[in-house]
């Protein structure tokens, strides 16, 4: 029994060993700027995140630490992202600074703790369907680049495992802050695919297959990304 | 005086071989005054992943005294659609030392040019390789 | 409003060298980047920067959409008595920004 649970602890390390963080295959300069608060832009976000919570949420709600490393979580049967639930008590649109603040924010108060989101296997199974999926013109799967190909050049860039443990991330390519469903749309939209509607159906089972495959890896939110 | 040092002393009067003083940009500060290389340092990756933030700092060589100071740090870009990227103005700064991050449309020399108290100019100059992404992202 | 961070030691003792670090939330807009639907962004960036210390000005800058968005300053001042640490800008908007911190300085 004793040795059955070595080998499951090792297997279960080895997995979790294989999920690398986008961070680890950024440039030097995007790693100096994540590992600098005084430099990320990205705090501005949390900054001023800090303040919306003050002003909109801390009347109902004290510390958010830990929050973040459930989500997506499921709720009677549906998903939830951290951004539909900060939405709930006033509607946030998707991408305004407003949420985009708030849901660095709370990140930002988990960064540091692994990702815990383990749903029963069968809700994982659309978004796994997804990820496998051949789309666009360029007709590749997520699994092509991410699970395949990670580590490898495209261009002048080395492709990551695809990870969400960093969003909201400031990426240089927008100049600003932006979602996890902003980033899975640009990568569709390289494969020449539809993108798929923010907080539909189609988006929010993948990101649960994200954060379940992500499980272990810590929250770095705000992330600094190319 | 010794050869070595005779050469370099003309070198050192020679115009700076980054610096073209007939360029309208430079000649809007210096009119036409001879900018030198040297007391200044352009520091910036010779290699940047990405042309929209490039982390870059300058530093003159000076005792930032009121009788002896920066009074300014242009910086130029020879290839970007707005070639002056920024003018620094060191007033009270007891280190002539500014960083920011700059923006590049493609791989390009960019110079810095520092007007001293006394009326001189000095510059630095350097290289830097921009490498584009590889998928457009569309946003 | 925008924000900005200011990053300084929380104390300096007289005479010492201290690194202040800033960066402002602003897109500095180039103007040639195109919107979804084709359109161009109007350039809007910040063109005019200074920062005082304790009343007098320590940097003062004409930025320009050479600069990196959310732009990023480094810059160096003498800590001589606490005061404030006062960072003013002004956008091709004619947008004014501010952001204030203090320093506190022991003898």
């Amino acid at each position: 029994m004793k040795q059955y649970l070595v080998l499951a602890a090792l297997i279960a390390c080895t997995a979790q060993a294989q999920n690398r963080s986008g961070l680890e295959f950024a440039s030097e300069e995007i790693r100096r700027l994540q590992a600098s608060d005084a430099e990320n832009p990205g705090m501005l976000w949390v900054d001023q995140g800090a303040k919306l919570f003050a002003q909109k949420c801390a009347s109902c709600h004290v510390s958010m630490k830990g929050v973040a490393t459930r989500y997506p979580a499921l709720e009677n049967g549906r998903i939830v992202t951290l951004e539909a639930k900060i939405s709930h008590k006033e509607a946030f649109a998707y991408e305004s600074d407003e949420l985009l603040a708030l849901t660095a924010y709370i990140a930002n108060q988990s960064r540091g703790m692994p990702i815990k989101v383990s749903p029963p296997a069968e809700k994982l199974d659309a978004g796994k369907k997804a990820y496998y999926q051949r789309r666009g013109q360029m007709n590749l799967a997520c699994a092509h680049c991410h699970e395949q190909n990670w580590g490898k050049r495209l261009g002048a860039e080395t492709l990551s495992q695809g990870q969400p443990n960093g969003y909201p991330a400031y990426r240089l390519e927008w100049q600003k802050m932006g979602s996890l469903e902003r980033r899975i749309r640009a990568c569709m939209f390289g494969l020449h695919a539809e993108l798929p509607a923010y907080g539909s159906d189609a988006m929010l089972e993948l990101e649960l297959f994200l954060a379940a495959r992500a499980s272990g890896l810590p929250i770095e939110t705000p992330a600094v990304r190319r | 005086m010794k050869h070595r040092d005779f050469i370099g002393s003309l070198a050192a009067l020679a115009v700076s071989p980054h610096v073209s003083t007939t360029d309208p940009l430079v000649w809007s500060f210096t009119r036409g005054m001879p900018v030198l290389p040297g007391r200044v340092k352009l520091e910036v990756p010779a290699l940047a992943g990405n042309g929209h933030s490039v982390a870059m700092t300058v530093r003159v060589d000076s005792p930032m005294t009121p009788s002896d100071h920066v009074r300014a740090v242009h910086l130029i870009a020879a290839k970007n659609p707005v070639r002056d990227m920024a003018v620094f103005y060191l007033g009270a700064c007891p280190r002539a030392e500014v960083s920011s991050r700059i923006r590049l449309n493609g791989s390009q020399r960019i110079v810095a040019i520092a007007e001293l108290s006394d009326g001189s100019f000095w510059s630095d100059a350097a290289y830097i390789e921009v490498r584009e992404a590889a998928c457009t992202d569309g946003g | 409003m925008a924000l900005a961070r200011i990053d300084l030691p929380h104390e300096a003792r007289r005479g010492e060298l201290v690194e202040v670090r800033i960066v402002i939330q602003h897109p500095m807009e180039t103007g040639f980047r195109r919107a979804p639907q084709g359109e161009r962004v109007p350039r809007n960036a910040i063109h005019s920067l200074a920062c005082r210390y304790d009343g007098a000005e320590v940097l003062r800058a004409k930025l320009s959409t050479g600069i990196a968005a959310n732009p990023f300053l480094r810059l160096f001042l003498r800590a001589t008595h606490s005061g404030a640490l006062d960072l003013r800008w002004l956008d091709d908007d004619e947008v004014q920004g501010a952001a204030q911190t203090r320093l506190v300085v022991s003898p």
